[in-house]
């Protein structure tokens, strides 16, 4: 089972031709991913050849998923150009869109984001900014070193990169489910929450561990679903204690959030909703493993 | 990047929000010549990049223009919360003010989309209106992709509650205001107060504007807006780097990849230090995914260059990052500033994960230099680094 990505997920990558696109193919490729094409319009007709295996360049995301029945694509394209890939996802309809690229302007993610709305959700959004997700054993997409850890029964949800790959490493010998990193960009396509949902109903996760930083409430508002909709114990922890408070201006900002946003005050919401909540990432790994052991 | 009032109101008017002459200045003498320019009276106004200036008596009448040469002496230099006044504008004085009014854009995280926030009762206490009477301030989504149209603004107009004399006017102000929030990437633009002057027109008379840098490829200009002044030397010098640094008020140098990683480094080191007589982190510095022996060694030399570090904590988890590249920077950077002359005093902790991570332990080993240190948990090596610091 494991969430959004499995053994049967067939892969695309928009900006595969370029370096970092090639880099990333072949390491997803050495994780067991079914990497099915890439996607660059200059390309169209050619094909890559990355360790041995033959990948056929399409002109669009909708070309590909017609040849291949691809349905996630992996976009490694730079900044200025990810807003008009991803719309091509969206447009092409494709389940799954994990956007990996950092940098991308918020009036752009925005846009793309409000344009899947628009279009009825049929495209799931990852990122952006993020290092994508991997189901042990089954599949990579995107950025996340493949030889971590092993399948296990541990779901993980992450806004950030690195305390992913940490958190994994602590959990390696019990191994993860799949390992979720959503991105910690204002504007992102996948929450916590929704990670958490399909986690709760996925026969193959026995406990979440959710990682949250600083800035905005998604971690108050998972706390809330958490209460509400989640029954597997969830361990948790929060980056980012000791910050500088942000240089926020004028009032807008406290206005909207109605919630200071800092890491003491997303720590206590996820107490007050059963979450075990780790002072350290090492602490956490504890905490997680005292669960599991009964 | 959050601008200054005068940077703002210039953004405003290129984009013809109704606004009040001014211009910057940053010698009280030049005010006079600019006072003149705007027929002999004028206000002159602290720019700084943070609320509360009025109150703290950055804001002042000019009746003549030597009275504006007096008041901008007095205001420049000034302190206001920490921020020193090195910029005045002198701004057109307002007609009389009949009302003021609060009008902003900005990102609404929580629901991914734009907001508008607008109210009747704007001016100084807008927080506490909206923490005390939400009712009074009308919030009102924006979709990303159809913007603020006239009938849009129109229909926060409605939600406002905003007088039907001013109502048009009104539209108009949000239509070039989202204008402004559109074409220079905004993260936030505000006005407060927006008043109703005694002719019946409506102006901003002052606002604030925050910019995406992640949009800067659209906007070559908006490197002129950068307040080089105030950045502090090392953080200037980092950028200079391409580098991802804060400094911070403690004594442990810290080095990491990945924002979060290096954030929770920053907790652990500070619950490490508790236990060391209480010293904290020194900085904040993410060399990022990837990065090379050269951004190692740049990241080093900037942290090894703080007089308030006392230790230095590198923390590593190698995902695209690999290990062997980081111990080959820590020990060329070491090398480079001995190159240099300038001698390192400053013992290193380094915590190594993931991928490579045994090559780049073994680099560190063979290179045996005297201030490493290696520790392979990140709670340990914390621990030794906030030892360090406290010891010296």
């Amino acid at each position: 089972m494991a969430i959004f990505l499995n053994k049967d997920s067939k892969v695309i990558v928009q900006g595969m031709t370029g370096a970092t696109g090639m880099k990333h193919t072949k390491l997803m490729l050495a994780d067991g991913t079914n990497i099915v094409g890439g996607v660059n319009p200059r390309k169209a007709g050619q094909s890559v050849d990355i360790d041995g295996t033959e990948i056929p360049v399409f002109g669009t995301v909708a070309e590909a998923i017609e040849k291949t029945g691809a349905n996630v694509s992996v976009l490694f394209v730079p900044p200025a150009f990810s807003k008009a890939a991803v719309v091509e996802a969206i447009d092409a309809e494709i389940p799954l869109a994990v956007v990996i690229t950092e940098g991308i302007a918020v009036h752009d993610s925005a846009a793309f984001y409000a344009y899947a709305v628009s279009k009825g959700n049929k495209t799931r959004i990852i990122g952006p900014n993020c290092p994508g997700l991997i189901t042990p054993g089954q599949s990579n997409a995107g950025i996340i070193p493949g030889d971590i850890t092993k399948p296990g029964r541990i779901g993980l949800v992450s806004k950030s990169g690195t305390l992913t790959y940490q958190m994994m490493y602590e959990l390696r010998d019990i191994g993860f489910s799949s390992a979720v990193g959503i991105g910690g960009d204002p504007v992102i396509g996948t929450t916590h929450i929704d990670a958490l949902a399909a986690f709760e109903a996925d026969p193959d996760t026995d406990l979440i561990v959710m990682i949250g930083e600083i800035g905005g409430d998604a971690e108050e508002r998972a706390a809330d679903f958490i209460k509400a909709n989640v029954t597997k114990p969830v361990v948790g922890y929060v980056a980012g204690f000791t910050a500088p408070e942000g240089k926020t201006m004028g009032h807008a900002g406290a206005i909207v959030s109605g919630s200071s946003g800092t890491a003491a005050a997303k720590k206590e919401a996820l107490e007050a909703a059963g979450v075990k909540v780790g002072k350290t990432p090492t602490e956490t790994a504890k905490l997680a493993r005292e669960i599991l052991a009964g | 990047m959050d601008l200054f009032e005068y940077q703002a109101r210039d953004l405003f008017a290129k984009h013809d929000v109704p606004v009040l002459a001014g211009e910057v200045i940053d010698t009280p003498e030049a005010a006079r010549a600019a006072t003149e320019r705007l027929g002999g009276k004028s206000v002159v106004k602290a720019q700084v990049k943070v609320g509360g200036r009025g109150k703290a008596g950055g804001v002042k009448l000019a009746a003549t223009p030597d009275e504006a040469v007096a008041r901008a002496t007095d205001i420049l230099g000034m302190d206001i919360k920490g921020h020193t006044v090195h910029k005045v504008m002198i701004a057109e004085t307002a007609p009389e003010i009949v009302e003021e009014y609060y009008v902003s854009f900005l990102l609404d995280r929580t629901n991914r989309t734009f907001l508008s926030i607008a109210s009747v009762e704007g001016g100084m206490e807008i927080e506490e209106v909206a923490a005390t009477r939400p009712e009074a301030v009308a919030k009102t989504p924006i979709d990303a992709n159809e913007g603020v149209t006239p009938e849009k603004a129109r229909e926060i107009v409605e939600a406002a509650k905003f007088p039907a004399e001013v109502a048009d006017k009104i539209v108009n102000v949000l239509v070039t205001l989202w204008k402004t929030f559109i074409e220079e990437d905004a993260l936030l633009v505000e006005v407060n107060p927006l008043a109703k002057v005694a002719s019946g027109d409506v102006i901003a008379l002052d606002g604030k504007v925050s910019l995406d840098e992640n949009a800067d490829f659209r906007h070559p200009d908006h490197e002129e807006l950068v307040d080089h002044a105030a950045a502090n030397p090392l953080e200037a010098a980092a950028k200079e780097k391409n580098l991802n640094y804060v400094k911070l008020d403690g004594e442990v140098g810290i080095i990491g990849n990945g924002a979060g990683l290096v954030m929770s480094t920053l907790d652990v080191v500070a619950y490490a230090g508790e236990a060391h007589g209480g010293v904290k982190p020194a900085n904040f510095l993410d060399i990022g995914g990837g990065a090379s022996a050269a951004v190692m060694a740049n990241g080093l030399e900037i942290i090894l260059g703080d007089p308030d570090v006392k230790s230095v904590f590198v923390n590593v988890f190698g995902g695209i990052t690999a290990c062997d590249e980081v111990a080959n920077g820590i020990v060329q950077a070491l090398q480079l500033l001995a190159d240099k002359g300038e001698e390192v005093t400053k013992p290193l902790v380094v915590r190594l994960d993931g991928n490579n991570a045994e090559l780049g332990r073994k680099i560190l080993s063979d290179a045996n230099h005297p201030l490493v240190q290696r520790v392979d948990t990140m709670d340990g090596a914390a621990d030794k680094a906030a030892e360090l610091a406290a010891a010296k």
